[in-house]
C-alpha cells in the first residue's frame, strides 16, 4: 500500500530524461534480477545515482520525463531504489501509465521545475494534490490523478490491485 | 460519442509483445494467478530485439516466452522472422479501424494502415492479455498537412525528422497525429510507415494516415476477410492544423543526443563516422534497401567504416535477395545481419565503442542508445546513410562525388 503522503529529499533533473538514460537497453535484455538492474538506474544522467540515493527520495524533473521506449524496467528500477515519487512538469505517456501500474507515485506539476533545489525536502499529499517544500515553505499545486488511477497507485500497482479486488477497476468506469 | 479528454474502455483487436517486454507481461500474469489469455488468436509474440540471443540472460527470457506461447496457444514469430512492426502488417494482422496495442513504443507505426495503434507497458499488456480491454484517454488530434513535391534524395524520413525538429520531442505528447496532403497521398505504404513510426518521437500516442487505394492494394493480398474503409468525420475537430511545405526541403539529420536536434545534413557534412546502420522499424524495408543500393551502385563503403544492413523482415530479405541487392551490398563491403531490430537498441550486432560515431536510419539517438554513452548517433535517411558510408563522413547524398 502506497502512503498518500510522501516525504523525501530532492534530486533535480532536466528536461527530456529518456528511458535509455533511466535504464540502458543493453542491461534490460540480459539482467533478469531487478535488484541487479537497479544498480544501473539513471546511469545515463548520473552514473552513481543508485549508490547515492536513499529510500523515499524524490526525483524532480522538467518536461517529458520518461520519453522513449515502453520499457517498464524504467519505473521499476526507480521503485526498486526506493524512490518515493517522481515529480515532473510533464511525463511521456507510456512512462506515466507504467509508473502507476507498478505503484510508483508520479506527480505532474508544471510550476515546480527550477524552483526547488537538490537536497531540499518535499512533502507530497497525493490525495489533496499539494506539494510543499519543507525547507522554503513554498507550496505547489499538482495536477490531480483521476480517482481510479489514484486507487491503483494506493493498492501498490495494477497487479496488487487485481489481487485485492479480483478484477480491473476500469471495468466499472 | 467519446470526446478528447474522455477516459474510455476499449476492446482490443490485436495485442503484441516482444522479447524486451513479454517477460514482464508473463511475470505479471503469473502474479495475477496464472491467467489464461482472453483470446490467443488476437495475440502475437515476436522475438526480434536481441535475435538470435547474445547472452545467457536473454536466452533464458526467450525460452520462457516460447514456453508461454506454446502453453497458451499463441502465435510466435521467432528469431529471423523480423521486426514486430514490419511483421504484423506484412502477415495481415493489421486492418483499418482496428484498435491495436503493442508492448513497444513504436506500435504507432500501424497508423500508416489506418489502425489506431499505440504502445503500452508490460503490466498494461498483462491486463489486456487477461481481459482483452484497456482504459484509454481519448487524444486530441494534430492535423499535419504535407504539401508540395519532394526533391530528389529527400524522403519520408527527412519529412518526419523535419517535423520533429519543429514540433519538438514533447510537442505531441498524448495526442494523435494525422498525416495528410498531396505528399502523403503519393507516398508508398512503406514511406507512410516511416512517418507514423516516428510519431512517438514527438510524444504522440499514435500516427495516422487515412486508408486509400494504396492502403487497400497493400492489404488485399495479406488480410483475411473484408477491409472496411475508414475516413475522418467531416466535422472532426483538430487541436491544431499545420501545413509543412516540402518543395525546398533538404536531406535532414537528427544530431546527438536528441531526436528533435534536427538540422539539414549540409550543416554537419564532413563529420567522420565509424559505423552506418541501415535497418530498423523506421527504415528497414525494401524501398529503403533499394535507396541505399542506388547510392552504393558502382561505389564501395569507405575503408575503416562498417556498414551494417538488417532487413526488417524475412519477406524484405528474400525480396532483396531476388533483386540482387544483398549480393550488391556484400560486394560493396557491407555486413548483412539476419532480420530483426539489429544494433538499434544497443544489445548486439554492432555495439558502439567510446568516441565512435554512427549514422543510423533508426529512430533514436539518445545517449547510450546503441550501447555506449560516450558514442554519438546521427539519424538520417537511407540515402544519406549510404552516401556517408561511401565518403566515410557525414555526406548529403546530393553532394556525393561521381562514381570512379
Amino acid at each position: 500500500m502506497t502512503e498518500s503522503t510522501i516525504r523525501g529529499k530532492v534530486w533535480v533533473f532536466g528536461n527530456d530524461v529518456n528511458t535509455d538514460q533511466i535504464i540502458p537497453g543493453k542491461y534490460k535484455f540480459r539482467i533478469i534480477d531487478i535488484c541487479e538492474l537497479a544498480k544501473h538506474a539513471m546511469e545515463g544522467v548520473d552514473r552513481d545515482f543508485s549508490k547515492r540515493v536513499s529510500r523515499n527520495d524524490i526525483i524532480v524533473a522538467g518536461k517529458n520525463f520518461g520519453c522513449g521506449s515502453s520499457r517498464e524496467h524504467a519505473p521499476l528500477v526507480l521503485k526498486q531504489l526506493g524512490i518515493g515519487a517522481v515529480v515532473a512538469s510533464s511525463f511521456a505517456r507510456i512512462f506515466y501509465r507504467n509508473a502507476i501500474n507498478i505503484g510508483l507515485p508520479i506527480v505532474e506539476c508544471k510550476e515546480i521545475a527550477g524552483k526547488v533545489h537538490e537536497g531540499s525536502f518535499l512533502e507530497i499529499d497525493l490525495e489533496n494534490g499539494a506539494i510543499r517544500d519543507l525547507d522554503s515553505s513554498q507550496q505547489f499545486k499538482m495536477k490531480p490523478l483521476p480517482s481510479f488511477l489514484l486507487q491503483i497507485l494506493k493498492d501498490g500497482g495494477l497487479v496488487e490491485h487485481f489481487k485485492k479486488h479480483g478484477g480491473l477497476i476500469w471495468q466499472n468506469v | 460519442m467519446a470526446r478528447s479528454g474522455d477516459i474510455v474502455v476499449g476492446t482490443v483487436d490485436l495485442a503484441m509483445a516482444h522479447d524486451g517486454t513479454a517477460p514482464l507481461v508473463i511475470k505479471a500474469l503469473h502474479e495475477m494467478g496464472n491467467r489464461k489469455v482472453w483470446d490467443p488468436q488476437k495475440i502475437v509474440l515476436v522475438i526480434d530485439h536481441v535475435a538470435p540471443s547474445a547472452s545467457e540472460g536473454s536466452s533464458t527470457l526467450q525460452k520462457e516466452i516460447r514456453e508461454f506461447a506454446s502453453h497458451q496457444g499463441i502465435e510466435i514469430y521467432d528469431v529471423g522472422s523480423g521486426i514486430c512492426h514490419q511483421l504484423l502488417p506484412e502477415m495481415g494482422y493489421v486492418k483499418p479501424s482496428y484498435l491495436i496495442v503493442g508492448a513497444d513504443s513504436h506500435t504507432c507505426t500501424y497508423g500508416a494502415l489506418g489502425a489506431l495503434s499505440t504502445g503500452i507497458g508490460s503490466t498494461d499488456m498483462a491486463a489486456v492479455f487477461s481481459s482483452g480491454q484497456l482504459w484509454f484517454k481519448v487524444p486530441e488530434t494534430l492535423d499535419f498537412n504535407i504539401e508540395g513535391n519532394l526533391p530528389a534524395f529527400v524522403t519520408a524520413k527527412d519529412v518526419i525528422l523535419n517535423i520533429i525538429g519543429e514540433v519538438k520531442a514533447d510537442g505531441a505528447t498524448y495526442k494523435a497525429v494525422k498525416f495528410r496532403g498531396s505528399v502523403v497521398a503519393r507516398m508508398s505504404v512503406s514511406a507512410r510507415m516511416t512517418l507514423c513510426n516516428m510519431a512517438v518521437e514527438m510524444g504522440a500516442k499514435t500516427g495516422f494516415v487515412e486508408p486509400d487505394e494504396r492502403t487497400f492494394a497493400y492489404l488485399q493480398p495479406r488480410v483475411h476477410g473484408p477491409i472496411e474503409p475508414l475516413t475522418s468525420d467531416p466535422d472532426a475537430e483538430y487541436e491544431e492544423v499545420r501545413t509543412f511545405e516540402v518543395n525546398e526541403l533538404e536531406p535532414q539529420i537528427a544530431c546527438p543526443h536528441q531526436v528533435d536536434n534536427v538540422k539539414p545534413v549540409r550543416e554537419v557534412e564532413g563529420i567522420e563516422i565509424d559505423q552506418v546502420f541501415l535497418g530498423s522499424c523506421t527504415n528497414g524495408r525494401l524501398e529503403d534497401l533499394e535507396a541505399a543500393a542506388q547510392i552504393l551502385e558502382g561505389r564501395r563503403v569507405k575503408r575503416d567504416v562498417r556498414m551494417i544492413i538488417v532487413p526488417a523482415s524475412r519477406e524484405v530479405c528474400v525480396q532483396a535477395m531476388k533483386r540482387g541487392l544483398i549480393e550488391a551490398f556484400i560486394e560493396a563491403g557491407c555486413v548483412i545481419c539476419n532480420p530483426g531490430c539489429g544494433p538499434c537498441l544497443g544489445a548486439h550486432q554492432g555495439v558502439l565503442a567510446p568516441g565512435e560515431v554512427c549514422i543510423s536510419t533508426s529512430n533514436r539517438n539518445f545517449m547510450g542508445r546503441m550501447g555506449c554513452a560516450e558514442a554519438s548517433i546521427y539519424l538520417a535517411s537511407p540515402y544519406t546513410a549510404a552516401a556517408s558510408a561511401v565518403a566515410g563522413k557525414i555526406t548529403d547524398p546530393r553532394s556525393l562525388e561521381d562514381r570512379p
